[in-house]
């Protein structure tokens, strides 16, 4: 690749000035890249480097079996934890089979329709809006109605921001799925419906499942559309039409405090949240890896 | 590919042969699929349609009370029940901003390194290590940007850009003031930290669909690795950079967490991009729960659609500037 090795060839001229200019900013050029690179590093580094020392020490059995402590106490995030878990599962359970229903639209039925255009378009923007809106529009249509807030609300808001997520995986990755495996099915009688089911979902299982994980990922940690949805909760509590805790908001309340132990919960917390994340992303890349490669 | 199940779809297929009721069944559960898929897909449609008319329908009140004079007036006073939205406004443009600057170049940067300069065998994990970036939770980022990097920011930045620009003519206000640590500037830049893996993977994907026949012809001319990189891949790539920065653009002005925890939440435009400020976003997560009264928690909500249009536009100009890389990319 490196076209200068021409200037040593025998036969070809010395090197001028001119080319050791150009030789000498493309060096100074490619070393910048390599500083930024380096700088880009150094943040997730930095990121994760104070993550572990100061919420490694308060990572405990209590942290996993007591509850949000009253402040200047001990205790734990047990129903924080709790309530991260069951609303992230509800807001996927109930994302993941619309996102999965219309990436199907997209790919197969409505490949080439003017809808399709549309959609598609709508879903990207969806997928990068802020979270903060989804939140507003939650407590719109929720919890101003129900007059309170809930666990319901906070799931509800999640499914709405995993419905685009699992939407675009499903997309991509049945456009992957060589036509020819389909126009078989359909030669041996096979009904569209089942086509998709029984073949093209086979074969673009893995992706599939990397979209889904790649949205619990992101939902987990997702903190703007619970404040004003699922609120937050001292107490342990497992009704879901009731305010309900969950990590993100502990950590925003607990981080923003002046008590020292409230502020150890807090980093603690965002330990495991992205420990959390970080182990379902690289799960997921590993498996979209793995699909790539056969 | 080869392990689809052969004995499930030739089962079903022997069973349809002469049994008339199985097939009617068969095409009704057809239709019906056919049928659900097209509803998810119009329901993707009326989230962003019923986004748009819940923040209408909640934004109402603060409109027809304030006029369009909301967008222009600096004040927020819950006690005279007076709000405006142009502190919320201005500050969301700037941390974006600041955020922008520092995040493009070193994003372009990275995508050139991972794509010209890194050996083969590091790209995959080097890239995986900046998309591990934009995996971390944007609470993290608050939390971290607050006990870590605020604190360092009032130490060590801010004094030294204190005594930098000081004396000089406008600079001077841009960065005056005591360092507090927590405001605008430390809040951009916390922005541009979460930005840049996104401008990152945009670009580096993008710079990836050059063909290599392009770079070679201008090798073999003579060029050096720069010249290439400065003179055939960037003009060939322009519109999909320009679409990964806007999206990029799209996070840095909706994220909320990590901007909360920083910038001091004052609604007040000040000169100096070192004092306290606040954005659209910080602003809801801040108050919304707090908010009293129906004109707040309405005005608050008009801050929100506002934020809607503002990241609409900037989003919908990214895909469709991307949309052009990926016409080239398929022709």
């Amino acid at each position: 690749m490196e076209p200068t090795k021409l200037s040593t060839l025998p036969g070809s001229r010395e090197p001028s000035a001119l080319q050791a200019a150009r030789k000498r900013r493309s060096a100074i050029w490619l070393f910048f890249c390599c500083l930024a690179t380096a700088f880009g590093l150094t943040w997730l580094v930095l990121i994760l480097g104070s993550l572990f020392w100061n919420g490694f020490s308060g990572l405990s059995g209590d942290v996993f079996t007591q509850m949000t402590p009253p402040p200047g106490s001990a205790g734990g995030l047990l129903n924080a934890v709790y309530g991260s878990v069951v609303m992230t599962g509800l807001g996927v359970l109930v994302g993941t089979p619309i996102g999965i229903l219309a990436g199907t639209y997209m790919a197969e039925y409505g490949r080439y329709a003017r809808l399709t255009v549309v959609v598609r378009f709508i879903n990207d923007i969806l997928l990068s809006a802020p979270s903060i809106i989804i939140g507003l529009f939650v407590y719109e249509i929720l919890v101003a109605p129900m007059g309170h807030f809930s666990g319901i609300a906070g799931a509800v808001a999640l499914a709405f921001i995993v419905v685009p997520i699992v939407a675009r995986t499903t997309e991509d990755m049945l456009l992957l799925v060589p036509n020819p495996l389909r126009e078989a099915a359909s030669a041996m009688g096979l009904p569209r419906a089942h086509v998709i089911l029984k073949v093209a979902y086979k074969a673009a299982r893995a992706g599939m499942i990397t979209g889904v994980l790649l949205a619990v990922a992101r939902v987990s940690g997702e903190t703007a559309p619970l404040l004003f949805t699922a609120l937050n909760n001292q107490f342990w509590s497992q009704d879901l039409n009731a305010p309900m805790a969950s990590l993100p908001t502990v950590i925003f309340q607990f981080a923003l405090s002046p008590y020292k132990e409230w502020q150890g919960l807090a980093w603690t917390g965002a330990l495991i949240i992205t420990l959390t994340v970080l182990t379902l992303s690289i799960t997921a890349r590993v498996l979209g890896a793995t699909r790539i490669s056969k | 590919m080869a392990d689809i199940a052969f004995e499930q779809t030739t089962a079903t297929a022997s069973r349809t042969p002469g049994s008339r009721t199985s097939r009617r069944r068969l095409d009704r559960f057809d239709r019906g699929f056919a049928v659900l898929t097209q509803a998810a897909a119009i329901a993707v449609l009326l989230i962003l349609a019923g986004v748009l008319f819940s923040l209408l329908r909640g934004s109402w009140l603060a409109f027809s009370t304030f006029g369009f004079g909301f967008l222009i007036d600096q004040s927020w006073n819950p006690v005279t029940d007076r709000y405006g939205a142009a502190a919320a406004i201005f500050g969301t443009v700037v941390t974006a901003v600041i955020a922008m600057v520092m995040a493009v170049p070193v994003g372009l940067g990275i995508a050139v390194f991972l794509t010209e300069i890194c050996p083969y065998a590091l790209r995959r994990p080097l890239g995986i290590a900046i998309e591990l970036l934009a995996g971390i939770p944007s609470i993290i980022y608050g939390i971290w940007g607050l006990f870590v990097f605020a604190p360092f920011v009032q130490t060590r930045i801010e004094p030294a850009l204190i005594a930098t620009f000081g004396h000089l003519p406008v600079l001077s206000d841009v960065f005056a003031g005591p360092p507090y640590g927590i405001g605008v500037f430390t809040a951009g830049v916390i922005l541009g930290i979460m930005v840049l893996p996104f401008v990152t993977s945009v670009s580096r994907d993008v710079f990836e669909t050059v063909p290599p026949v392009l770079k070679e012809a201008a090798y073999g001319i003579g060029s050096t690795r720069w010249e290439v990189i400065r003179n055939v891949v960037i003009p060939y790539t322009r519109t999909g950079v320009v679409g990964g920065v806007m999206l990029g653009l799209g996070r840095a002005l909706g994220e909320t967490m990590a901007v909360t925890f920083v910038i001091g939440n004052a609604h007040k435009i000040s000169a100096s991009i070192l004092a306290p400020g606040t954005t659209i976003s910080a602003s809801i997560a801040n108050e919304f729960t707090e908010a009293v009264g129906d004109l707040y928690t309405s005005s608050l909500i008009a801050l929100g659609l506002i934020l809607f249009v503002i990241t609409f536009v900037v989003l919908a100009f990214a895909r469709l500037m991307l949309m052009r890389i990926d016409r080239r990319k398929g022709a």
